[in-house]
């Protein structure tokens, strides 16, 4: 991972910035240059709300290579209350734990390594909601 | 707009060749191909293929297969989409002959998969999504279906052993074919029981890794004297696509692209889904198959592995589907597996499938996806003396 990469998407996944049609008011993440719904280029970055719901969920147990010291994992399709719809990590839970509808908050953690001496990547990942 | 035919198929039996290279499993389908049709000069090479890149280092296939046939000078060029770019490539070498640009085209697939650890195939077929966002999350092609498994199983209120149903056929119709990687019998005990891979997808719902090569000589119809099989024409052929990620789709369980390109395809050739005799569908993960079988309009959303358990897509059914094997038994060699659908279809048209033989089939359609259903490619083939 070269490190600009990882750096041009540091704002992104730092505050989880998505970005909303002044046009249609659609939000989507990741960020984009053309809104999906209405085709209008004016478009400008939101702050995503930070808290949703499970949509769907699965448990990754043969993971890609950079991820195999992390397994087994979940990985949910979260909707937003925003209504923005994102993928992610679910941690602090264990995989019997995880339920459709279940409310999720993000959290902020290391991702992944890019080998012993490559940069160390963090970003969003969400955690159930402790109420 | 001239008609197309295809003159010649032939691929390699799909598995672990760890004695050939790319170039040499490309080589033998081709010759196959050719040899097939009777064609003796091909103006056009199109190649598929998902990752030389990150498996083999290797770029510029174009290049590399047309040197490796000794065909230069003529134009070649590979073709991408994922696990889709066989059923793409398909679309343009029939353009290319369609428009009268080439008379004579090889559109030929490979892909060597075994030149990697498992893992490292894992995060290669994760490059078919979004880097950033998705791969980003360290979750996988299966996970992604499996994603999709759970919420179907959910709102349709679907039981696993239903869409067990889909690996089943896939087997049991592989077990006659000698170019299958997996030719064997499995039951729906033994693919519930079978390890989880990405909860609630198990290990025998998915396509496994393996090598393979498959070709087809395209030209126009109406110079079709060269072979001496049946004729086989294309009715249709379209390709369309849907948004990349998952989180950005209305309805995650519509793929829209499949829909789109069936909806061309059978528009295009004046057929419905009722007038299909043999069918070929993308399940690399079962419930992909499941999904496909849907939009491409043979069961209403939510009945698709309710049809598969019926018997209606097996090989005595009224659709027999994956004759030869599908994703899941034939195997599932990425940027050939498209390639593979064309070749099984054709013998099947033509009267040449042997043991797997569905009597009197005059109307074929293949569907090839790429990616969790970002790109669907649909061929329709029609035998033309019926
Ligand atoms: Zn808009």
């Amino acid at each position: 991972m070269s490190v600009p990469r990882y750096w041009r998407e540091i704002k992104y996944r730092y505050r989880l910035l998505g970005c909303m049609c002044k046009e249609c008011g659609s939000v989507f993440f990741p960020r984009r240059h053309i809104c999906l719904k209405c085709g209008s280029r004016d478009l400008e970055e939101v702050k995503l709300s930070e808290r949703g719901r499970v949509v769907s969920y699965t448990v990754v147990r043969n993971p890609p290579k950079e991820y195999e010291k992390y397994a087994p994992y979940i990985v949910a399709l979260i909707e937003l209350g925003d209504g923005a719809r994102i993928l992610s990590q679910v941690v602090d839970c264990e995989p019997e734990e995880v339920h459709l509808g279940m409310e999720v908050e993000a959290t902020f953690r290391r991702v992944r390594e890019d080998g012993p001496s490559g940069i160390i990547e963090y970003g969003y990942k969400f955690r159930p909601v402790i109420s | 707009m001239r008609k197309v035919a295809v003159l010649g198929v032939g691929c390699t039996k799909v598995g672990e060749h760890w004695k050939r290279s790319l170039r040499d499993l490309f080589v033998e389908a081709s010759l196959r191909a050719i040899e097939d049709s009777g064609v003796e000069e091909i103006d056009g090479l199109y190649v598929s293929n998902m990752a030389s890149g990150p498996l083999q280092h290797q770029e510029h296939l174009g290049a590399v297969m047309a040197d490796a046939l000794a065909v230069n000078p003529i134009p070649a060029v590979r073709v991408e989409a994922a696990s889709a770019s066989g059923g793409v490539a398909f679309h343009e070498g029939v353009k290319a002959v369609a428009s009268g640009m080439s008379d004579f085209v090889l559109v030929g697939g490979v892909e060597k998969m075994t030149d990697r650890l498992p893992p490292e195939v894992a995060s290669t077929l994760i490059m078919s999504e979004d880097q950033e966002y998705t791969a980003y999350t360290g979750v996988t092609n299966i996970g992604l279906s499996a994603i999709l498994k759970r919420l179907y199983m959910d709102r349709f209120d679907v039981k696993p052993e239903e869409i067990a149903m889909l690996p089943v056929i896939d087997h049991e119709n592989a077990a006659s074919n000698p170019y299958a990687q997996y030719p064997f019998k499995t039951s729906i005990e033994r693919v519930l029981n079978s390890p989880m891979e990405a909860d609630p997808v198990h290990l025998l719902e998915c396509s496994g890794i393996g090598d393979g090569a498959a070709a087809v000589v395209l030209g126009p119809a109406n110079e079709s004297e060269t072979s001496d099989h049946p004729l086989v024409t294309v009715s249709a052929s379209a390709v369309a696509t849907d948004t990349l990620n998952l989180t950005n789709r209305e309805d995650p369980l519509t793929l829209r692209a499949v829909r789109g390109a069936a909806e061309e395809a059978y528009a295009r050739a004046k057929l419905t889904p009722r007038d299909v005799d043999v069918l070929e569908i993308h399940d690399e993960v079962s419930i992909l198959g499941v999904l496909s079988l849907e939009d491409l309009g043979f069961a209403e959303k939510g009945k698709g592995a309710s049809l598969a358990a019926s018997g209606a897509i097996s090989l005595s059914g009224e659709t027999p589907t994956n004759t030869f094997g599908g994703l899941k038994a034939r195997g599932n060699p990425l940027g050939a597996t498209g390639l593979y659908q064309i070749v099984e279809l054709t013998w099947q048209l033509r009267g040449e499938a042997g043991k797997n033989q569905v009597d009197g089939a005059e109307v074929g359609l293949a569907q090839n996806m790429g990616g969790v259903g970002s790109t669907c490619a649909v061929n329709i083939l029609r035998r033309e003396d019926l």
